[in-house]
């Protein structure tokens, strides 16, 4: 690892978090769309009522928004891991990975809003 | 097998460097690789997406009118083929990812198993992402 005039402006912080995590959103989001369709299987094809139905509790709200924060973080290291592959200017690279972050966390709080609309 | 002292040479590896654009052509990625892409690509495809699919959540979520509206939308042409990519997108990432957690706990890391389930993910994905396509198209 370089230190000083060499040092990597954007990297992935060399360590062991965001492999890690990377490995548990993929389980967490496993786990949520499993539920999911196992619910709109129970509940059946009853058009908007049931659909909507299902998101009313604050349990399906909060299962959904941690299952979205899952995707996110996942989304995050997936995408920086494509810039630093194939992006290499630092300045460029710094400015993808700010559009990314931006970018899911609008998408973030468009889905709260949704949520908690319903 | 004779047992080798720590140091020797492993078998000799072809070594590719500044491969010319014949040897490209003739260059073919085994299963794996393919699978690994495709990952890639669908998550990509996925992201670049997210907006498309927090604006059907909203209309399937707001109400009766826009739940009728996400119906239309779902069933226009390209609201079918983006749903169709989206299915093939979300199917080969869940498997090809599970497959790589699977090798992470070391099962299935053997060359041959690799190749194996490399082979039944892209196969696996597709057959499930043509019949989600047969229901995209009304046709079942």
């Amino acid at each position: 690892m370089a230190i000083g005039a060499r040092r990597l402006v954007v990297g992935a912080h060399y360590g062991l978090i965001d492999w890690l995590a990377q490995r548990v959103t993929a389980i967490i989001m496993i786990v949520y769309t499993l539920g999911i369709a196992l619910a709109w299987w129970v509940v059946g094809d009853q058009g908007y009522d049931g659909w909507a139905g299902l998101f009313s509790t604050l349990t399906m709200k909060i299962a959904t928004l941690l299952a979205f924060g899952a995707l996110g973080y996942h989304t995050w290291v997936g995408m920086r891991d494509i810039w630093m592959d194939y992006v290499k200017p630092a300045g460029i690279r710094l400015c993808l990975h700010l559009l990314t972050i931006l970018a899911l966390a609008a998408c973030a709080v468009w889905a709260v809003q949704i949520l908690w609309r319903v | 097998m004779t047992p080798q002292p720590p140091n020797a040479p492993r078998s000799a590896r072809p070594v590719i460097r500044n491969i010319s654009p014949g040897q490209l052509a003739a260059y073919k990625l085994p299963p794996p690789g393919v699978v690994s892409i495709l990952h890639r690509i669908s998550g990509l495809l996925m992201f670049l997406l997210l907006p498309l699919l927090l604006w059907l959540l909203d209309l399937s979520l707001t109400s009766e009118l826009s739940f009728e509206r996400l119906r239309a939308v779902a069933a226009s042409l390209p609201g079918r083929l983006v749903l169709l990519a989206l299915a093939w997108a979300f199917l080969h990432h869940a498997f090809s990812g599970v497959r790589f957690l699977l090798l992470d706990l070391h099962i299935g890391v053997a060359l041959a198993a690799a190749r194996r389930s490399a082979v039944i993910v892209l196969i696996v994905s597709v057959l499930l992402a043509a019949a989600a396509g047969l229901r995209i198209f009304g046709v079942i």
